[in-house]
């Protein structure tokens, strides 16, 4: 069917808004990376549009040689791996017995688990009971205290509800297998997206935790990326930089697009990631979310 | 009988085991510190403990509402988030819909995905990049202004603009992630509804007012009750992260507050007590508009 002028003056509005959104999106990120190529000088007179100009790989160099860059970046991982295996054992403990209807006073647990949502201690009795327990400035602190996010919870435990046939559970109960032997047998292999969405959720968390490590590490050697990021990103604190004299400006002025480079370094891991779970996400999250 | 009546037990017994780790760390990190909300009643004394340390009732919440500042956080707290929802709310829903107008398969998926990315940048990058882009001296939004003969401004540095970048910088985070839930909502509508309406001559333009709007309202309510629940959780790190000595009138919010008190200067009865008036506002709001929404949209969270 032909479309009618009306429709076609509307899809023309459409995409001139649609340009002019990707445009918005996407300028700042393009900035950061062609900033991260170029000559500081070019970058500080604001000489940079479309293209890198005099294209060179010294911020990058010096985020190398930052070592704190690197014991922040070594931090980070530990605290991503530890703590996503941690939330997804915790999340899916939750998850599949309140999922079950013959749990035990289960819709009081969900109600306990789901009140949480709403009200809580705040930050300093929460504060103060990771201290009581101990584990403030040691690795635990960066990855026990957020074991939970009961919001995940709830989106798995639905998707385990509404997408796992009932039947499928209770024949593998006639067959003999235990609670254990269900979950990791029958429902797990089946919730493969909703794994993929949670596993990315508590990841991205974790790799962009900064709260946590300002609240509970004093010990420098802990520190996160997020931390050391802040040190040079908004603090202005470089290592390189300080000590000798030679060459002070230059090392400052490279100092400001080696920020460029380092937001890239350390935003791309998070990002890579991404693609792989795209195609479960729709998926994962809408059976979840809408009422949870 | 008997066999499986066993079996029944041992099974239920399986599933209260597996619930046990999650049931301790609700105790210890969501209700211990429910029950740690005293010390926003009590002179907390660690030795004491929390039982025994000397009440002293509502004095911290006096000292609160007679400083000099407490209006100002007050005030600070709510118009921020005020205005992330007047301006950032219907952002998502917008863009959702815009998506699911737009012809051409490949584009609308480059620019759903694109939309998605600044969602995974950390907090403390995206306040990196906005003192990056909006230095007065060398901030490329600075450069563009000078370019049009518009004189530098400093939007962080000055109480004027801080809200503003607040909000915007928020937009252009979260909008295309919080679209999500949207398009998903959009992509649910019964495509002979869309049908029907063409055949009654509705345009294009009618058929999102009265197709797909109506057909998202369910998840837009629910949404909304969530984000006025949330009217006094505004993200500490970034307000704690934009925050510097020219715009703390603007930009010093509850929970800076409360972290400066207490986890930097050790006063944990009135940073809870702050705390505390935060979250019974907060839950006071949820319970108000998931009430409203029970008796005119029909639709609650609970």
């Amino acid at each position: 069917m032909k479309k009618s002028l009306n429709d076609r003056v509307f899809d023309a509005v459409i995409i001139v808004i649609s340009v002019l959104i990707l445009l918005m999106v996407a300028y700042p990120l393009y900035f950061v990376i062609i900033a991260s190529f170029s000559k500081p000088e070019a970058v500080l007179a604001g000489k940079l549009t479309f293209l890198p100009v005099g294209f060179n790989l010294k911020s990058y160099q010096m985020v190398l040689q930052e070592a704190k860059i690197w014991r922040g970046y070594r931090n980070t991982i530990l605290y991503t791996v530890l703590g996503t295996v941690i939330n997804l054992f915790v999340t899916t403990l939750c998850a599949y017995p309140l999922s079950r209807k013959d749990m035990p006073c289960r819709t009081f647990l969900t109600f306990v688990a789901s009140f949480t949502m709403l009200f809580g201690g705040g930050m300093i009795p929460v504060y103060l009971v990771v201290k009581n327990i101990g584990i403030t400035d040691s690795i635990w602190a960066m990855v026990i205290p957020n074991a939970l996010n009961t919001y995940n919870m709830l989106v798995m435990k639905n998707y385990f509800q509404s997408s796992i046939p009932g039947e499928l559970q209770e024949a593998a109960a006639i067959d003999g297998c235990s609670h254990v032997q269900t979950l990791l047998k029958v429902v797990l292999p089946l919730s493969k997206s909703i794994l993929a969405v949670i596993t990315l959720f508590y990841a991205v968390q974790h790799w962009n935790a900064f709260f946590n490590a300002i609240i509970y590490l004093r010990d420098e050697s802990l520190y996160p990326l997020q931390i050391i990021l802040r040190e040079i990103l908004l603090q202005n604190s470089l290592e390189a930089v300080g000590g000798d004299l030679t060459g002070m400006y230059e090392k400052v002025m490279q100092g400001e697009t080696m920020k460029y480079a380092l937001i890239i370094v350390a935003s791309v891991p998070i990002l890579i990631f991404y693609p792989f779970v795209q195609k479960h996400f729709t998926k994962g999250i809408m059976v979840g979310a809408v009422k949870g | 009988m008997k066999k499986s009546f066993r079996k029944t037990v041992i099974s239920k017994w399986q599933l209260l085991v597996m619930f046990l780790v999650p049931l301790i760390w609700y105790i210890v990190f969501c209700y211990v510190p429910m029950y740690g909300i005293q010390l926003a009643f009590r002179n907390y004394n660690p030795r004491l403990g929390y039982l025994d340390s000397p009440w002293v009732g509502l004095r911290y919440f006096q000292q609160f509402f007679s400083s000099y500042y407490n209006r100002d956080i007050i005030w600070n707290t709510v118009s921020i988030s005020l205005y992330s929802i007047l301006f950032g709310f219907p952002m998502p829903i917008l863009l959702a819909i815009i998506l699911n107008e737009l012809p051409g398969i490949h584009f609308k998926k480059i620019l759903q995905n694109l939309t998605y990315v600044p969602h995974f940048i950390s907090t403390v990058v995206l306040c990196g990049m906005l003192y990056l882009f909006l230095s007065p001296q060398y901030g490329v939004l600075n450069t563009f202004l000078n370019f049009l003969g518009v004189e530098s401004v400093g939007f962080l540095e000055s109480n004027k603009y801080f809200k503003a970048v607040y909000v915007l910088s928020d937009i252009w985070q979260e909008s295309g992630w919080n679209s999500v839930i949207y398009i998903a909502a959009l992509a649910g509508i019964d495509p002979e509804l869309y049908e029907a309406a063409k055949i009654d001559g509705a345009g294009r333009l009618k058929r999102i007012i009265h197709v797909s709007l109506p057909g998202i309202t369910p998840t837009i309510v629910t949404l909304l009750i969530l984000r006025i629940g949330q009217v006094m959780t505004i993200g500490f790190e970034k307000a704690y992260l934009l925050q510097n000595d020219l715009n703390i009138r603007s930009s010093e919010i509850i929970s800076t507050l409360v972290y400066k008190q207490g986890i930097l200067q050790g006063n944990y009865g009135y940073a809870t007590a702050v705390g505390l008036f935060n979250s019974v506002i907060n839950l006071t709001l949820i319970i108000l508009t998931n009430k409203i929404c029970k008796k005119y949209f029909e639709i609650s969270l609970w």
